[in-house]
């Protein structure tokens, strides 16, 4: 799978989860992984990609969370 | 210089014989208005006996999902400079030497952006700096990051690994404690600075028994240095101690298995039921040294009480050579996360995992063979896999 197509689903399933479930880093591992058939280290270069461009960001609520930053 | 405000309750704990952390906070708000508020914020705390803080949220620098702790008042408008007091890790060098430059280095950074207030070492063992505010973040990670300093790991992540002083300044180390520590920081700088499990995993490194880095009360893997073989005993330096100390009380005595006894002037050591506990070699160090074939037991699970209630940690390899590239020690690491990864809930520690499903399923799902050092109560816990067989007969 295509690096950015990649990253769009990774961000469409963060998108989804907003306001209904926080998503843990393993969780989008596992989840892409299972649905797209893809090795979990690929998921997890695509997603850090992500969060060091800042268009997704680490949370802390009792635990560690991958969400959308605030808009400014 | 005057009070900004009137702080009676904390007043009190100025009191007495031991530094007080108020006279600290006191110095520092003469040149520092976060210092000066969190007084007055700390004090209302105490009057109304309910804290101030929000902790936690979206707070953090660039790429890194830990090492910012977010901290807010919960009274912004009464105290502003406490309104962010964030606390920034610093991941601090194995053994925790510094230079006096590098320390003035983190104080003068410190100053700038920050309260000017530390905490040399946190439990963890970062090197804690206590309140800055959200905007100044990245510049104290550019200003770190420059100078060859990192952040710490915090929130779900694998945090700071510490140890003793090992063979920096301690004969008694099995393994070299300080190597182990900054291998395993390097190899793990994903997992410390991405945060990736279901909670907080802790990594300590003790070069012996005596476990000057507590690392068996407070790491999800204590690395603990120990020997296989004999005691090599000194029996000339045996008896030089006559006189000095009462081997029988002091030493025979307090041996946790009975193991040693003196014939004539000679100190004898049933070594094979020896439990390694280091109690004798600390007491008698000129006489006796521990044997030749040096490594580490691993242990896991223990824990402070904050989800659910304190564990000590549990013997799973009582004896590992822990040599570069410590190929064996990550590749049990790996089947560990992975394990914790699958059946772990979100904010349960390792050690409370294996509490929850069992200690055998544990060594089942990671094909390891269990072994008596792997009692959680030495003598006291039989510890056995009973089969339908087993039952039946």
């Amino acid at each position: 799978m295509d690096k950015e197509e990649l990253k769009k689903v990774i961000y469409d399933l963060v998108e989804a989860s907003t306001g209904k479930k926080k998503l843990k880093q393993t969780d989008i591992l596992k989840k892409v992984s299972a649905d797209k058939g893809i090795e979990k280290d690929e998921v997890k270069a695509a997603l850090r990609e992500l969060v060091d461009a800042g268009t997704l960001i680490f949370t802390y609520f009792g635990g560690s969370y991958i969400e959308i930053p605030p808009k400014a | 210089m005057s009070k900004k405000y009137q702080t009676p309750l904390l007043d009190e704990l100025k009191k007495g014989a031991f530094p007080s952390f108020v006279t600290e906070i006191e110095k520092a708000a003469e040149h520092s208005d976060m210092a000066a508020d969190l007084l007055g914020l700390v004090e209302l705390s105490y009057k109304e006996r309910m804290t101030h803080w929000k902790h936690g949220g979206i707070v953090g620098v660039r790429g890194y999902g830990g090492g910012v702790i977010g901290r807010y008042s919960d009274i912004p408008e009464k105290f502003p400079g406490v309104a962010h007091f964030h606390t920034v890790r610093i991941n601090s060098p194995s053994g925790f030497f510094y230079t006096s430059d590098a320390i003035r280095q983190v104080c003068d950074i410190w100053d700038k952006y920050g309260s000017g207030l530390t905490n040399m070492h946190g439990s963890t063992g970062d090197l804690v700096l206590l309140g800055t505010k959200t905007e100044h973040l990245e510049s104290i990670f550019a200003e770190f990051s420059s100078r060859g300093w990192d952040l710490g790991g915090s929130g779900s992540a694998m945090r700071t690994p510490s140890c003793c002083v090992g063979k920096a300044r301690c004969e008694w180390a099995n393994i070299d404690t300080m190597a182990i520590t900054n291998d395993i920081t390097q190899h793990f700088q994903d997992e410390m600075h991405r945060p990736a499990f279901p909670y907080k995993f802790k990594f300590k490194t003790a070069g012996c028994a005596v476990d000057c880095i507590a690392s068996i009360a407070r790491a999800d893997m204590s690395i603990i240095g120990t020997w296989k073989g004999d005691i090599q005993i000194d029996q000339a330096e045996v008896k030089n101690y006559k006189g000095k100390i009462d081997i029988q009380a002091e030493v025979i005595g307090m041996c946790p298995t009975g193991c040693m006894k003196m014939s004539g002037d000679q100190l004898v050591i049933d070594n094979s039921n020896c439990s390694r506990c280091m109690h004798c070699l600390a007491r008698m160090p000129k006489a006796l040294r521990p044997g030749k074939e040096r490594g580490a037991t691993l242990l896991m699970g223990s824990k402070a009480p904050i989800v659910t209630g304190a564990l000590m940690s549990w013997v799973i390899v009582p004896f590992i050579k822990m040599e570069p590239p410590y190929e064996e020690f990550y590749e049990l690491i790996g089947k560990i996360w992975e394990w914790w990864d699958e059946n772990g809930k979100n904010r349960e520690r390792i050690g409370e995992l294996i509490e929850r499903v069992g200690f055998p399923r544990f060594l089942k799902d990671l094909d390891i063979k269990p072994h008596p050092a792997m009692v959680k109560e030495p003598r006291r816990d039989p510890f056995f896999f009973w089969s339908e067989e087993d039952i039946v007969r």
